[in-house]
């Protein structure tokens, strides 16, 4: 049976906090969406809808960690390496707002702290490890997917501390952080190394089947290889 | 390399719906790390229900859309736990591929090139 709740539920973190955390979320989306647009052409805007899709099927498909304790994909590395940061943003924001809304899954009133972990910091720290990984592994299947592995196993556990931080600032019950910081992080480097299995499986198919559908391999080059490739 | 990704996309919400409708009955029952991490400090008994001790997942609030058609990952009126997940798990990866899609038709940039 699949866990029911995957993502903060309402009450964890007190109301003027989250509160804080929705305005800060729909103002960066806002951003995305501006930067996005020159991206979404007619050819990404439908592989974006599927890469929420995709995420959001992932997402349900949880995985033992630890006994008594399983994790799932955040998305954030996939979405960057596969339709870009902005777009791959908004995927995650997508996905998080149908399961608050229609699953019941992550609180509403906590819907700010969620986007902000999982598609504002988690998909922030994808972006910058992907786009340094690219500028030394080679841009094949095998170098995108290792890439694909290192950025999700990182950009999980600063996903986690998204939380921590959050909670330092509004948490409910009064515990210690350290604590609370040090379990979150150990049990998402667990989490992460599956979401990297995951994430880097997925991108070296695509890469192999569609490597024109791979944003990472499309935009994150060299100036070098553009004007080398421009020449020729 | 200007092929159309449509075999593309079909294939790859076809590979979504199964995993989101039949590959999710084998999913781990387990509490997720988020929520593990906040059941911890407290006793929690074989119903999942917390019976001491003090944890970040007392202060737990139910949720607004418990109601929903929906919620919990199960399509409410459907007694089979496999129907119940799995249709509930297609309806959402079509519900979020249909948002997703569309809201990103909606912000793409429109080019007008000549030629």
């Amino acid at each position: 049976m699949d866990a029911q709740a995957m993502h903060i539920a309402n009450g964890i973190v007190n109301g003027p906090v989250s509160a804080v955390f929705v305005i800060f979320a729909v103002a960066v989306l806002t951003v995305c969406v501006w930067k996005a647009r020159a991206d979404l052409d007619d050819r990404l805007a439908p592989m974006a809808g599927l890469v929420a899709a995709f995420i959001f099927a992932v997402q349900m498909l949880n995985f033992q960690v630890l006994p008594g304790v399983s994790g799932h994909l955040l998305g954030g590395t996939l979405a960057v390496i596969l339709v870009g940061p902005w777009v791959g943003a908004l995927c995650v924001s997508t996905v998080l707002i149908v399961q608050g809304r229609l699953l019941a899954d992550g609180g509403l009133t906590a819907i700010g702290l969620n986007i902000t972990n999982m598609a504002i910091l988690g998909t922030a720290a994808g972006y910058l490890l992907v786009a340094g990984l690219l500028r030394v592994l080679p841009k094949t299947p095998a170098g995108i997917g290792a890439t694909a592995f290192i950025a999700s196993v990182i950009s999980v556990v600063v996903a986690s501390q998204g939380f921590v931080l959050e909670y330092a600032l509004g948490g409910t019950t009064d515990l210690s952080l350290p604590a609370i910081s040090g379990t979150m992080a150990g049990v998402h480097v667990l989490i992460g190394i599956g979401e990297g299995l995951i994430a880097a499986s997925t991108v070296v198919t695509v890469a192999k089947v569609r490597p024109d559908l791979v944003y990472a391999l499309r935009r994150f080059r060299k100036p070098v290889t553009i004007e080398a490739e421009a020449v020729a | 390399m200007n092929r159309k990704p449509g075999w593309f996309l079909a294939g790859g919400l076809l590979v979504a719906l199964l995993l989101a409708g039949v590959v999710s009955n084998f999913a781990s029952g387990s509490p997720d790390g988020l929520d593990a991490t906040a059941r911890d400090g407290c006793a929690v008994d074989d119903a999942g229900e917390i019976t001491g001790g003090t944890c970040m997942a007392q202060k737990e609030q139910a949720h607004q859309m418990a109601d929903s058609p929906l919620a919990d990952y199960g399509v409410k009126g459907i007694d089979n736990p496999y129907l119940s997940t799995g249709l509930s798990g297609v309806l959402g990866v079509l519900i979020t591929f249909g948002i997703g899609a569309g809201g990103f038709w909606l912000v793409r940039r429109r080019e007008h090139r000549a030629a």
